[in-house]
């Protein structure tokens, strides 16, 4: 099996003994089946299924977008579109808080730019403590599907600085799958959108990165 | 045996013209349609969420929380809309139907929401809705261990025909009619198998026969419309 193929729960994918069941798979008798919907892809022996779907996975170095849902007496609780919610505690905060007054720093219903530096069993520990981290103060937040995600960073990051250098607007993906854009006008700041959920809604076109750049010589006629 | 004719004049292990679509709802995390003749599901999948109310919540396993309605257009006679006795019973039917392929181990703490409308009934609304359901999960991205695939077989009079609708449903002469209807996964394992009549254990072993030879063309058509939905071009 070369090329990638659309699988759906419960077919078999590829057929031998000396093949190993990757990510959306199981082994059961000789067969590799597909617990998931999605491509099937077959790398050195590994099978794997590649979701098209389905909810944000939370990884250790993940820098994600979200939103104060809760203050406490150490930190900030967060919601980032999953069941689970982060949390941000004092201590991962770059400047002096008076913790009598945590909502001064960052309120309920803020959104915050964080990077996931823990996951322990259930509880995900983010921090702000880098560049480019923190609250976000102005600009547009959007969501896509989290799975299209790599599609629009791109490979090292080609395709989001395709849109970065047309439209001159700031943008942070945040792998959950919520994207800021902060740009100098609006009509860049919604351009820069226009441009992502079109990459969102093309992501199994050949040649992608081309057809974006004739996107932006429609747009720009 | 007398030769029986079905009222449509299908053949007995004939089903009716099945079609099926994916992704027909863009604000659901997944969503399927599935029409079997004139009976027509709708299904959308929300999830997995965070459950609420908390004390819901199960910190060892995901819930599955499936909604079944049936539209007060969808047949003849006008029915009164929201929540009945019938519709909760099939609800809770449809969630045992589903949940043994389900991986729920995998989100502690979260519901999975499965809303199955139906706006057009001819008989075999859960078995329509079932089959709706199984696609819109799979849509959804959640870890299966296989599609669900529902078919209802049925007794009229002495004779075992497969996929019954409302006209056969209603056959009164001779010893009336048993209705069957039967969920199991691609490879033949009965989740759900419901009986309201009269039948001997013989036919019964002959009807769950046969609605699994049928559930074979149901699998055809559910696998071509998931697949369909993913367009590589």
């Amino acid at each position: 099996m070369t090329e990638r193929k659309v699988v759906i729960p419960g077919e078999a994918i590829v057929t031998g003994e000396d093949y190993l069941p990757g990510k959306g798979t199981e082994k059961r008798g000789n067969e590799i089946v597909a617990t998931m919907f999605g491509l099937a892809e077959e790398i050195n022996k590994l099978v794997k299924v590649i979701p098209l779907s389905g909810g944000y996975e939370p990884r250790r170095g993940n820098v994600i977008i979200g939103r104060v849902e809760m203050l406490t007496h150490n930190g900030w609780v967060m919601d980032f579109g999953n069941a689970e919610n982060a949390f941000l505690s004092l201590m991962e905060v770059p400047r002096f808080v008076d913790k009598g007054a945590l909502d001064e720093v960052m309120d309920i219903g803020d959104m915050v730019v964080v990077k996931i530096y823990s996951i322990k069993g259930r509880s995900i520990d983010v921090t702000i403590k880098e560049r480019g981290l923190g609250k976000i103060e102005e600009g547009i937040i959007f969501k896509i599907n989290p799975n299209k995600v790599p599609r629009v960073i791109g490979k090292e990051g080609s395709m989001i600085k395709i849109i970065k250098d047309e439209t001159g607007c700031n943008i942070t993906v945040g792998q959950n799958g919520f994207i800021w854009i902060k740009g100098d006008k609006i009509e860049n700041e919604l351009l820069a959108k226009k441009a992502i959920i079109f990459i969102v809604e093309k992501s199994f076109i050949e040649g992608l990165t081309e057809e974006v750049e004739k996107f932006f010589k429609g747009e720009k006629k | 045996m007398t030769e029986f004719k079905r009222p449509d004049g299908r053949k007995e292990d004939e089903l009716r013209e099945m079609k099926a679509k994916v992704g027909i709802i863009p604000n659901a995390d997944g969503s399927a349609m599935y029409q079997s003749g004139n009976t027509i599901a709708i299904a959308a999948v929300y999830g997995p969420k965070k459950m609420h109310p908390q004390h819901k919540q199960d910190p060892k396993r995901g819930v599955l929380r499936c909604t079944y309605n049936m539209n007060s257009f969808s047949v003849s006679e006008r029915i009164r809309p929201g929540p009945s006795r019938r519709s909760t019973e099939i609800s809770k039917i449809i969630e045992w139907s589903l949940e043994p392929v389900l991986d729920l181990d995998r989100f502690p703490n979260t519901v999975i929401d499965v809303h199955i409308n139906i706006i057009q009934a001819d008989a075999g609304t859960r078995c329509a809705g079932i089959n709706a359901a199984s696609m819109a999960l799979a849509h959804a991205g959640i870890p299966m261990r296989d599609l669900i695939l529902s078919i209802a077989a049925g007794k009229l009079d002495k004779t075992i025909v497969i996929d019954v609708n409302k006209a056969e449903e209603d056959f009164k002469e001779g010893e009336g009619s048993t209705d069957i209807p039967i969920s199991m996964t691609s490879s033949g394992e009965i989740t759900h198998l419901q009986l309201d009549g009269k039948i001997n254990s013989k036919q019964l072993k002959k009807a769950i026969e046969m609605a699994r030879k049928s559930s074979k063309e149901i699998y055809e058509v559910q696998k071509k419309a998931l697949k369909e939905s993913v367009n590589l071009e």
